[in-house]
């Protein structure tokens, strides 16, 4: 049954009303509006739908909503700091690293994952972590190389 | 054929059309739709005859659906107003489904406005908002709408030229413009358009060609602008169709059978029914709810029970015996014939007989299809991902037997479609909902009903029967293509003989639209055995193909491909094998070669390295031109190496993205493009074009490393081993 329950979404406290069984994708789409999370699937196979939840890129559509209460939900609506794009916001805008740009919230979020904790990856190592990620449109060449700006422009920026 | 091109229709004849003729066409009131936009210009251009009747042909209801004639406003192509502040909107039919419309449109109106591209505006596929426009397929935005924006665009720039010298009494020939700014160099007054429009209402017409700007003059467009609404995307922010939520919106499901063509036995929707704020609709063979939220229409359909009579039919593994034995006849439309056959074959050194097939594929956009339907009085507006905003405006009308009148279809840049969304299926589910319902509803299809009840490209049987002389000339060429299409089916070649048909099927898949229609398949069975009788007479497949071509613009991309790729240079590893295709279709040239490597104990391949050339006339995007071919070369990997509908009696067996698989990161090669920029030729389309020689250039690839021959596609969906 929908009881209430508080979320830490970007930085904020939310509240709904929502089985806690339901999924983390529908909550933040439907009861938040944070709707640049996407659905694409609702198997975990296309990871449209990535969010970070304490850091780690995580498939909403599979999440139990009350599986992250209490733990930090960072959605695409919150890699903006102060009116600045995330480095890897802007290296997807300076690589032209969308078509249709569905699938692009999810890349973002995995790719914000992956260089959490891998600061420096190579192709190889980007390759197969964005590996569950779907692009149907084929700018897989253009992500790898947003994801290889980004992390340069971090290092830049942290020196 | 003489080396002369072959004549393309001016649209592509829509094999597939799901819709009968609409029951209404109203008149739109130009004149009061244009005082709604408020003071400033207003340019509209006037199509020319054959435009017209293009747009009849392809709807097909004017001539084929039942004496319904198209009253204005078809004979308007576009309009674009500059508004009091100088800024300009431009209004099409067109949609963005991510092929980069938006974007290009927006390049040519400031283009021709002289004016940055950021004070340009465009609107887009709102069926209340723009001039009729029967869809964004065909790869016609680029030969179709371009012109027409940029003769609007320049003549707009006349008018403002002419109003600034009446203003300032010169002489017009001294003005200059840029920037968005008139200027009179000799008195060295400036001022913006705004200046020029402000307080004025002036509605101009053009029918006649207005001179635009010549290529080589170009200062935005054949440049690498970026997508125009970019930030909208990174952010998030952008609102897709399954992204729109109205006060007091439902979440509406429906009821699917059990299998294809199965009809309802019996049903009790009681349960369902007296759940609170669910309302449940059976009319006809329609059978869905509405409720609250998500979770509530779920449990609300898993209360209804329903029991289906399915209908036996035809199953995945006898589907090419099926397609050959159930074809309906040649069809002159796409057909060729010249010289004889038989005096062909007795020409040839060698003959050669081969059959080649396609499976169904499935578009699978990320998007999955999705509207949201809200009814205010008598009228209906539907947001939906759609490249036919009139076509389901259409659909809207017929199912819901009310006017067009009293239908707005509204299509946001979409989530993809690459010709998988045609049709309006969501569009009425919702609205027969919201109608009932009495609040707007919301219908988003899962991944599952995605692949399910959306339709597939056309599976295909194709026979090659050819004859060729020990020199390498081609004396004789038959092809024919069941069930998959005519698109792209006649050779550019030069053979003295040949009958080419297509021969239609009744598909036992619900079958239309795919990026580049037939065209993948015809290029995917010609590029093979044009590479086996290569390899017949041991000629080089590039010289053998040069030897028969003369077709300048295909030959010129074949060189430039090879030459990118070293074919010549270049020795294959260990293990690793060259192929080369090509071809043409929808006003573009391409030419793909690829290098893969096979291991053969494991029965693996791996496309190494893939080069493809491409020359659509003028570039006007070289940035997203690549963006494009790149993206059809990864989506062709998909239909060439593993993508396939496996489907038994009526059910699809594989209706998930962990049985159906797409191409991922780890499955793209080092792909290379060789942009060839002919300013001096009118510009094409590029959405479809580059997907169709991956496939036979991979194909001819694995046979120049292992010396196996793959005649179906997909080649390898479980790996060589099975394949051979």
């Amino acid at each position: 049954m929908a009881t209430r329950i508080e979320l830490q979404v970007n930085g904020k406290t939310l509240r709904t009303d929502a089985d806690s069984e339901r999924n983390l994708l529908s909550v933040l789409r439907d009861d938040l509006d944070l709707t640049g999370t996407k659905y694409g699937c609702g198997e975990g196979q296309c990871g449209a739908c990535t969010v970070l939840v304490d850091g780690f890129p995580q498939r909403s559509c599979l999440t139990p909503a009350g599986s992250v209460i209490g733990k930090q939900i960072t959605t695409i609506e919150g890699l903006e700091q102060d009116g600045k794009l995330h480095p890897l916001q802007q290296a997807f805008l300076d690589e032209g690293a969308m078509q249709c740009a569905y699938c692009t919230s999810g890349m973002i979020m995995s790719g914000v994952g992956l260089l959490r904790h891998n600061p420096s990856p190579t192709p190889a190592e980007i390759i197969r972590f964005m590996e569950g990620n779907i692009c149907r449109c084929g700018t897989h060449p253009r992500i790898v190389a947003a994801i290889g700006k980004a992390a340069k422009m971090l290092q830049e920026s942290a020196k | 054929m003489k080396g002369e091109r072959i004549p393309e229709a001016v649209l592509e004849p829509e094999r597939y059309e799901f819709q009968e003729p609409p029951l209404y066409h109203f008149d739109l009131n130009r004149r009061q739709f244009f005082k709604t936009l408020g003071a400033g210009i207003v340019v509209y251009v006037l199509l020319h005859n054959f435009e017209v009747d293009a747009q009849q042909e392809s709807g097909g209801r004017g001539r084929r659906g039942g004496g319904f004639g198209w009253p204005l406003p078809q004979d308007i192509g576009t309009w674009l107003h500059i508004a009091e502040d100088g800024t300009a909107t431009a209004y099409t039919g067109k949609v963005d489904v991510g092929q980069g419309s938006r974007t290009e449109l927006t390049q040519v109106v400031a283009e021709e406005l002289r004016m940055p591209v950021s004070s340009v505006h465009m609107v887009m596929a709102d069926t209340d908002l723009v001039p009729f426009d029967m869809g964004t397929f065909g790869s016609q935005t680029t030969p179709q709408m371009v012109p027409r924006l940029r003769r609007a665009a320049a003549a707009a720039r006349d008018v403002l030229v002419g109003m600034a010298a009446t203003a300032w009494t010169v002489d017009r020939k001294e003005l200059v413009v840029a920037d968005g700014k008139i200027t009179h160099p000799p008195t060295k007054r400036s001022s913006t358009y705004g200046q020029f429009t402000k307080g004025q209402k002036i509605t101009a017409a053009i029918s006649e060609d207005v001179p635009t700007t010549p290529p080589d003059q170009w200062k935005i467009e054949g440049h690498p602008i970026s997508k125009v609404d970019g930030l909208n995307f990174v952010t998030g922010r952008h609102k897709y169709a399954s992204d729109m939520k109205l006060p007091g919106m439902l979440y509406g499901k429906v009821l699917r059978p059990a299998s294809f063509k199965a009809t309802l036995n019996s049903i009790d929707t009681k349960a369902a029914a007296s759940m609170p704020g669910v309302t449940v609709v059976r009319d006809g063979n329609f059978v869905g709810v509405a409720a609250p939220s998500e979770s509530d229409a779920l449990r609300a359909m898993a209360a209804i029970h329903a029991e289906w009579k399915s209908t036996p039919q035809p199953s995945g593994r006898e589907l090419f015996d099926y397609l050959k034995k159930n074809s309906m006849g040649g069809d002159d439309r796409s057909g060729h014939s010249a010289g004889s056959m038989e005096d062909g074959l007795a020409a040839a050194d060698k003959k050669l007989k081969q059959t080649y097939t396609v499976a169904y594929i499935a578009h699978a956009p990320l998007e999955p299809r999705a509207a949201v339907a809200e009814w205010k009085d008598e009228k209906l507006t539907v947001w939906t991902g759609s490249q036919r905003p009139f076509g389901v405006r259409s659909e809207l009308a017929n199912a819901l037997r009310i006017p067009e009148l009293n239908v707005r279809v509204i299509v946001p840049d979409t989530g993809a479609g690459y010709g998988g969304k045609h049709s309006g299926e969501t569009a009425v589910e919702a609205a027969r909902l919201a109608r009932a319902a009495g609040k707007p509803v919301k219908v988003v299809w899962t991944r599952e009903e995605e692949f399910t009840w959306a339709y597939f490209r056309p599976a295909g049987v194709i026979d090659v029967s050819s004859g060729v002389r020990n020199d390498g000339t081609i004396t004789a060429w038959e092809f024919h293509n069941y069930n998959s299409g005519g698109a792209g089916i006649r050779t550019p070649y030069e053979v003295p003989n040949q009958r080419i048909e297509f021969h239609p099927v009744e598909s036992p898949l619900r079958q239309g639209s795919y990026r580049a229609l037939a065209a993948t398949a015809n290029h995917f069975a010609r590029e093979t055995h044009m590479d086996e009788l290569a390899r017949a007479i041991k000629i080089d497949p590039l010289e053998f193909r040069r030897r028969n071509l003369k077709d300048a613009r295909l030959i010129a991309v074949f060189d430039a491909a090879a030459q990118a790729f070293g074919w010549n240079k270049r020795k294959a590893p260990p293990g690793g094998g060259f192929g080369i295709a090509g071809g043409f279709e929808k006003g573009g040239n391409v030419a793909t070669c690829a290098e893969a490597a096979v291991d053969r104990p494991n029965g693996t391949v791996k496309i190494v390295r893939v080069v493809t050339a491409f020359e659509c006339g003028a570039i006007i995007n070289p940035d997203n031109l690549k963006n494009q071919i790149v993206g059809a070369t990864i989506m062709a990997i998909g239909g060439a190496l593993f993508e396939a509908i496996e489907f038994d009696n009526g059910r699809i067996l594989n209706p998930h993205f962990s049985t159906y698989r797409v191409p991922r990161f780890d499955d793209v090669p080092i792909i290379e493009t060789i942009l060839i920029d002919r300013k001096d030729l009118p510009s094409a389309g590029a959405g479809e074009c580059p997907i169709v020689a991956l496939a036979p250039a991979v194909g001819n690839a694995i046979f120049d490393a292992a010396g196996i021959r793959l005649r179906s596609l997909p080649m390898i969906p479980n790996g060589l081993h099975e394949a051979t």
